[in-house]
């Protein structure tokens, strides 16, 4: 037992802790904690590390989740496992790292990639692909230049380095991000079922190897209040708390650790994320035996000064821990030697039930691993419905409101300034600076819907994945815009023809001690905890990211769904455009066209935020999802495209575009053209069909009573007629004609124009 | 036919943080050759007929990009057999250890633009009298991926005239240089043509479900064929 503790002041606040949890340690421990047992707790009973605001609601993923086989592992873990059969286990999830990138963006978004693989390999998975959901202020806001740049240089930075191909993501644009930039990373991976880790400390005896990079001064954030307090003020000067990465360590990393887990040598492993070695002992004891013994002074350190509570709380990256038993502890150092990874055996599994810490003989820690890693507060934030959300939703943008074009002329404007404007722009600025190629099995990969990539080369067996979210929706009404993000994250994974079968997310919102955004975050939750039920999907993990706001103002609540879905061949995936070998091809609008503006960009580049979210019916999005997955099981269709933002005619902009061949289009007559071009109505997708399928596809939509409508032909010598001899052209009915190369200069000039300045 | 053709042993180097070994040991199979490991720390070629050095950023680019891979145990013996005419494809990262190690003259520098750049880059085929380019013809036109930080080839005019008069460079840029290099060198050899540097990628270009096309496929091909008729 640590020696008894004299009563002195602690500085519990300065830590993050609430007088009343600071009691309860005490209570737990029957006496004052050890200042390294101060900051254990305050770690590990952060917001960040222990959901104490989100629990109550994240219950709900469980509570609902649908009857499945195809779950191996559920929410808990460091990252969900689904079976997609042929013996295959994918593993996927999405983290933020958003406060570490706005302070310091390359490293902030390099160290949220970093940490985001670490996820998967602790599960026994080999990474095989990053994506990464991006949000920032106005585009030309100047901190959005300042921050931008770095972030995407950090994504690329790192995940270059490391080998993973980036194949998607998203980039949006809203003034709310400002000061508060989101930086989601998601990463999946795959493994055999016999391959499946847990983080669990098993085996009475059994050793505790950390194990990769040494443990520095980075990443330790409030601890070194307590360091700078606790200890003589000549100690370690308070050091940068964002991380610093190197990716030339994981990537050895990433090879040692899959090579001593397909070795059979690992009982179990978890990787050091946030709270570093206090949340991987705890977490390893609590899930075990239920006790641990800790040399610390062990701990290899990039910096001998650092004080035990700094050791126990850097962030330092690159670091794993795994348990091992004494008889192969010998073969798994070779392994790290082999791969120049540094590995140190520091403690020992028992089952005292005590997770004890030792510091050159002295104890300095003696807790129940429980009571820090899993048994820490839990609060029922009083949260209510806003003010201000009734008057938000009574704010249509109706033809009063905005003005709306009527002319050929207007709505070819308006098409021209959506496919310009930040949002909708070509993201090439970006995704060229990913290595989208390597490990050569990317399939599908931005602009398209969805990433797909192949996991087994020999039968074709892949997956595809998205993430979405329109934000505004969510403002507008948070229950039914977190079931608009999943749809469209459902719907970009079915236009690819994969099956849709599992769901992570990252719920970024505001301060959870706001009761107006503590509503917008209950009710997003129970929407997407409804909204999987529904679809059959269950939530296999995720992420919470609280205090995203700037004083009073907190970002639009963004709750990120990324949907994972399995292919049998990615040889028969829709990839999202025709091809130069289409002419004469139908185009096809699945799904009903009405007048919904509510959220959409269009109403966004007028400055409008108001009125209601498209209406969301998941039972369509289903049958959708169906009929798109059979159509390509059985080469029904050339390609397939999901309408969403900027409506139908940016879907039909980006798929010729992409193609490279022009079309000729028209628009029903019982709808107006404005609608029927712009609205952002869901379910809906364009699908390319050649003539010779035309009736056995119509017929199963009919059959099923999904609406599909002929709007178009795929056609490459519309130039002449139309005035532009040599170009390709999309000729939209008697309104307008613009040639892809208008489109072009117009889609891929604005984020060059802006950035490279 | 087959049986011959599995009997070319084309090796593959694994540095600490090579990336690309996989997708060249991929190529090497579609066209038709063995691929064959090789650890940074072998001191044995394991009787492979030719070697690619894959892309990456072996030993994390510290010092310079491909400054430490020369050091390599495996590397000395790569040397000294290139040296006699054995075989040797550098891509990317590979192509920046050649450089280091002499085998190539010039030298690979960060991007004038200054970041990373991924793309599908069109290629003019200037030689194909090298042992890795034989299956092109010469104005051949072709696509494949692009994907470097220090991609900027450099070297002084008097090599540059040399490498030029002398059918050396193997390939240049079309339509965009992607990242600064001098007089749109994308790839040279050595004399004798045993030894290539390209900074795209080929192997990211064997497979039509994967890659923008296939014209990746003959610079492993021309190896494979050059070897069947050697041995």
């Amino acid at each position: 037992m640590p020696s008894a503790q004299p009563d002195l002041e602690q500085p519990f606040a300065e830590l993050g802790l609430k007088p009343d949890e600071y009691e309860r340690i005490k209570e737990i421990l029957g006496r004052r904690p050890t200042s390294s047992e101060l900051a254990m707790y305050s770690v590990m009973w952060s917001e960040h590390c222990s959901y104490k605001s989100s629990k109550v609601h994240l219950r709900q993923f469980g509570e609902k989740a649908p009857k499945t086989d195809a779950l191996l592992v559920g929410i808990g873990e460091n990252a969900g496992v689904v079976d997609i059969g042929q013996g295959w286990a994918v593993t996927f999830k999405v983290e933020s790292h958003n406060h570490p990138s706005y302070v310091e963006p390359y490293q902030g978004a390099a160290t949220g990639v970093g940490g985001i693989v670490r996820d998967i390999i602790s599960m026994g998975a080999r990474p095989l692909a990053i994506m990464d959901p991006l949000r920032f202020g106005a585009a030309n806001a100047p901190d959005t230049h300042r921050v931008l740049p770095g972030v995407i240089a950090g994504v690329g930075g790192y995940g270059n380095c490391l080998g993973l191909p980036n194949i998607g993501g998203e980039l949006v644009f809203d003034e709310s991000y400002a000061g508060n930039p989101l930086v989601n990373a998601l990463c999946v991976g795959s493994m055999r079922h016999e391959d499946i880790h847990l983080a669990s400390a098993k085996g009475v005896g059994n050793l505790v190897v950390l194990y990769g990079a040494r443990t520095g001064g980075d990443g330790i954030g409030g601890v070194s209040v307590l360091a700078s307090e606790t200890f003589d003020a000549d100690g370690p000067a308070k050091r940068p708390s964002v991380q610093v990465g190197d990716p030339f360590m994981e990537k050895l990393l990433i090879e040692a650790t899959l090579e001593v887990l397909h070795a059979g040598l690992v009982e179990g492993i978890q990787d050091l994320g946030g709270a570093g070695i206090s949340c991987a002992t705890s977490e390893l004891a609590s899930n075990g035996e239920g006790g641990m013994h800790v040399w610390l002074d062990r701990v290899p350190l990039r910096d001998a000064s650092l004080s035990p509570e700094e050791i126990l709380m850097s962030e330092s990256q690159e670091r794993m821990c795994a348990i091992v038993t004494p008889g192969h502890i010998d073969a798994f150092m070779e392994i790290c030697a082999k791969w120049d990874v540094e590995a140190v055996v520091i403690g020992e599994v028992t089952d005292t039930g005590k997770l004890v810490v030792q510091w050159h003989g002295e104890e300095i820690v003696n807790v129940p691993p429980r009571t820090v890693a899993h048994e820490g507060p839990v609060y029922e934030r009083p949260y209510h419905r806003p003010s201000w959300q009734d008057a938000l939703q009574a704010n249509e943008p109706t033809a009063s409101v905005i003005p709306r074009p009527e002319s050929g002329e207007q709505l070819k404007e308006t098409l021209l300034q959506l496919i310009g404007s930040p949002n909708l722009a070509s993201k090439t600025w970006v995704t060229s600076q990913y290595d989208r190629y390597v490990l050569g099995n990317t399939v599908l990969a931005q602009p398209e819907d969805t990433g797909m990539i192949r996991i087994d080369e020999e039968t074709g067996l892949g997956v595809a994945i998205a993430t979405d979210c329109n934000a505004r929706f969510t403002k507008l009404d948070p229950y039914n815009g977190a079931k608009l993000a999943l749809a469209e994250s459902y719907r970009n994974v079915s236009v690819s023809g994969a099956i849709p079968l599992a769901v992570t997310n990252c719920l970024n919102f505001g301060s959870p001690e706001d009761p107006e955004v503590m509503w917008q975050f209950a009710e997003a939750t129970r929407g997407l905890a409804d909204g999987c039920l529904e679809l059959g999907v269950p939530v296999t993990g995720g992420n919470v990211s609280f205090y995203n706001q700037t004083g009073e103002t907190a970002i639009l609540p963004t709750p990120v769904v990324g949907v994972l879905g399995v292919i049998d061949d990615v040889e028969r995936r829709t990839p999202m455009a025709w091809n130069k070998d289409s002419d004469g091809e139908l185009i096809y609008v699945l799904g009903d066209t009405s007048d919904e503006f509510g959220g959409s960009e269009w109403a966004h580049i007028h400055g409008h935020l108001g009125g209601m979210p498209p209406k969301v019916d998941l039972q369509r999005e289903k049958l959708l999802s169906e009929i798109l997955v059979a159509a390509s099981r059985d080469g029904m269709i050339t390609a397939a495209h999901d309408i969403s933002d900027g409506g139908f005619a940016i879907a039909i902009a980006e798929m010729a575009m992409r193609a490279g061949t022009g079309a000729r289009l028209w628009i029903p007559d019982n709808i107006e053209p404005f609608i029927f071009l712009y609205a952002e109505s869901t379910g809906r997708a364009v699908v390319v069909i050649p003539r010779s399928e035309e009736l056995r596809f119509t017929e199963m939509c009919a059959a099923r009573g999904l609406p599909a409508e002929r709007v178009g032909v795929v056609d490459s010598g519309l130039g002449v007629d139309s005035g532009f001899p040599g170009e390709q052209v999309i000729v939209m009915g008697d309104y307008f004609t613009l040639t892809l190369e208008q489109l072009r200069e117009t889609h891929e000039a604005t984020l060059p124009a802006i950035f490279n300045s | 036919m087959s049986a011959r053709i599995d009997s070319v042993r084309i090796g593959v180097v694994t540095f600490p943080g090579s990336l690309d070994d996989r997708d060249a040991a991929r190529a090497i199979r579609i066209a038709g050759g063995e691929a064959v490991e090789l650890w940074h720390g072998d001191s044995d070629l394991k009787n492979v007929d030719a070697v690619v050095l894959p892309g990456g950023f072996s030993y994390g680019d510290y010092l310079r990009c491909g400054a430490i891979a020369k050091f390599a145990p495996v590397m000395s013996l790569i040397i000294e057999k290139a040296h006699q005419g054995l075989p040797v494809l550098g891509i990317c990262n590979g192509f920046q250890i050649l450089c280091e190690s002499h085998l190539l003259p010039g030298a690979l520098t960060r991007n004038d633009h200054r970041h990373f750049i991924c793309r599908d880059q069109k290629l003019r085929i200037e030689s194909t009298d090298t042992f890795w380019t034989s299956d092109f013809e010469v104005g051949q036109e072709i696509v494949i991926p692009l994907k470097n930080g220090e991609g900027g080839y450099v070297a002084d005019e008097k090599t540059l005239d040399q490498l030029f008069a002398e059918g050396r460079v193997i390939a240049t840029y079309q339509e965009v240089n992607p990242n600064g290099s001098y007089r749109d060198i994308a790839g040279i050899s050595n004399a004798r043509g045993n030894v290539v540097g390209l900074m795209p990628h080929p192997e990211h270009a064997v497979e039509a479900l994967t890659g923008p096309s296939l014209d990746g496929i003959p610079f492993f091909t021309s190896a494979v064929r050059a070897l069947v008729g050697a041995s």
